[in-house]
């Protein structure tokens, strides 16, 4: 079992004030979501999270051990990140984007074996993309290619899951799909923690958020404790309108009701 | 592990094939017969000179040098996820260019112009590297923007010594310019550098694959990203620097054959790189042998060569890739 932890966490973010230092632990079995408006810092917290960034103050741990401290190669046998943006370089089909999860596990003679692909071609099924295995991946849509990262990650196998908006251009069943991989990646003793826009999706399969305010503040807890309306508007400077479905809250933007009654 | 031997065996035969060949033809033709009984030990003092003391070692040479910088531009390829970096974008071949020149112009020769070159792709190398890091972090198009710019500085500091050099020297010193592969000596240590750097790289191939998907992936997935690009800068300009000392500058071998071989071989650099080494070494030997012919019993440097054949055969891949 792994377990990430802050202590006193300030990210990066260029021209800003410290604001609140973030003391956070990430339990297995618990899936958090991270919510907050564009610039808030949601990508450099999770790249911070994950070793890739340095944070301006505090230090993030790794069982125990701080982050900096640890060789690349095991960080990555225990925490897989999800990456919003990608760029691709030069030509690679899907099959091969997948098996490079396996890299972190395979020693540098070690060629990809049956194993190794046995385990790439069940992640890419698992996320509805096995039919595309021997595509290009430029070729792919971008529902696809996101569904692409996640096998990625999911071929990884880590303990601990980082993902950046994993629901970016997927379509509502892929949507659903996704969520419910992560949730299932947490009941098996997994920790998950990603950003979401989709207010709606963190209520409903997150248990712990963390609320990032464009200044630096935050605030996080147990889901109940942190879907206030009034918290979420001054997040997101939106008023919103609150309804109850299917057991779950919903919000959406509330419509304009006379001049001036909107937020910021 | 099959789909590594069968490309590589391919290439292997071919290079045997390329080498057969370009010993036995020049201005004087060797026959099969010869040929064989030379390299058996036998046969007449004439055919023997021919081809220990000259065709053989030029071969060779040819060979390893097409070798180091095709595999030199793989690496920068990979370095800058970018299929159009090689040595001679990023200034490397420039900065050892002025290095000889500096020597021959000195009136010193031998070693001392393999040194001076090597000295100049090296501070070509930290000159760009440091000043496209500058204060912020590097990316690719700053560093090929950088490389551009020195490459073109070099240029000019070139065309300047030209200038400034006596009448007698230039000659020679136009030719090493171009690309010569007559003034190559002993093969051995281009040869050597090119076996033991293809060793080297052998286990950081898997490291290269996921490095060429960008650095935040490859960190995320387990790279020692910072290292391992140094490794492969300094790697890369040790093959040029090679290169540079034993034939001048040749262009365009660095650049067309890794770009075929990802189009046929795909994009594993386990693969990618010991095909470098041979179907660079293919080419190199092959446009050397018809510069010796072309307009025998004169010999055109074989830069020309590779730019006649690299030019066209780049624009033609990338009007394809659209």
């Amino acid at each position: 079992m792994s377990r990430l932890e802050t202590q006193g966490l300030v990210i990066d973010v260029p021209q800003r004030g410290d604001g609140r230092a973030l003391d956070l632990l990430l339990e297995p079995g618990q899936v958090w979501g991270v919510l907050g408006p564009n610039g808030a810092g949601k990508t450099t917290l999770l790249h911070t999270l994950a070793g890739l960034r340095a944070p301006r103050r505090g230090e993030v741990r790794l069982d125990g051990r701080p982050l900096s401290a640890l060789a690349r190669r095991r960080v990555a046998r225990q925490l897989g990140l999800v990456f919003q943006e990608r760029l691709d370089g030069f030509p690679a089909t899907v099959r091969e984007t997948a098996l490079i999860g396996r890299h972190p596990w395979l020693s540098p003679w070690q060629m990809e074996g049956g194993e190794d692909l046995r385990l790439a071609e069940a992640a890419l099924a698992r996320l509805d993309v096995g039919h595309l295995a021997d595509r290009l991946v430029n070729t792919l849509s971008g529902g696809e290619r996101q569904r692409l990262a996640i096998a990625t990650v999911l071929t990884q196998a880590p303990r601990i899951w980082l993902a950046d908006e994993p629901t970016n251009h997927l379509d509502l069943h892929h949507q659903t799909a996704v969520m419910a991989l992560l949730a299932e990646q947490a009941g098996a003793g997994h920790a998950v923690m990603m950003c979401l826009h989709d207010l709606n999706l963190a209520a409903r399969w997150c248990d712990h958020l963390l609320l990032l305010y464009p200044d630096g503040e935050a605030c996080w807890g147990p889901r109940d404790a942190m879907l206030v309306p009034s918290a979420i508007e001054r997040l997101y400077g939106q008023r919103l309108a609150t309804a109850e479905v299917d057991g779950a809250p919903v919000f959406v933007p509330a419509r304009r009701r006379a001049r001036g009654s909107e937020g910021p | 592990m099959r789909q590594l031997s069968l490309p590589l065996g391919v290439l292997l035969l071919a290079a045997l094939a390329a080498l057969v060949l370009s010993v036995g033809v020049g201005s004087a033709s060797v026959a099969p017969a010869d040929l064989w009984a030379v390299l058996r030990g036998q046969g007449d003092a004439l055919p023997r000179t021919l081809i220990l003391d000259l065709r053989v070692p030029r071969s060779l040479s040819a060979f390893a040098t097409g070798g180091l910088l095709a595999v030199a531009g793989a690496l920068m390829q990979v370095l800058l996820r970018n299929p159009l970096a090689d040595p001679y974008v990023l200034g490397l071949s420039g900065g050892a260019s002025v290095g000889a020149l500096a020597a021959m112009l000195a009136g010193l020769g031998g070693v001392v112009i393999s040194g001076s070159a090597f000295a100049g792709a090296l501070v070509s190398t930290l000159l760009v590297f440091g000043l496209a890091h500058g204060t912020g972090s590097w990316t690719p198009s700053r560093l090929l923007l950088t490389g551009v710019v020195v490459a073109a500085g070099w240029g000019a500091v070139i065309t300047l010594m030209l200038a400034v050099s006596p009448a007698d020297r230039l000659p020679g010193m136009l030719y090493w310019l171009m690309g010569d592969l007559s003034y190559a000596r002993t093969p051995l240590p281009p040869l050597a550098l090119l076996g033991v750097v293809c060793l080297l790289l052998i286990p950081l191939g898997r490291s290269l694959n996921v490095l060429a998907r960008g650095p935040l992936q490859a960190a995320a997935l387990g790279v020692a990203v910072r290292p391992l690009e140094w490794t492969i800068y300094i790697a890369a300009s040790l093959l040029t620097a090679m290169a540079v000392t034993t034939a001048g500058s040749i262009g365009f071998v660095g650049l067309v054959v890794p770009h075929m071989l990802r189009l046929v071989l795909g994009n594993d650099q386990r693969l990618i790189l010991p095909a470098c080494a041979l179907a660079g070494g293919i080419l190199l030997v092959l446009a050397d042998t018809l510069a010796r012919i072309m307009i025998a019993p004169e010999q055109l440097p074989v830069g020309v060569i590779t730019a006649l054949l690299g030019v066209p055969t780049f624009l033609y891949l990338l009007y394809r890739s659209r």
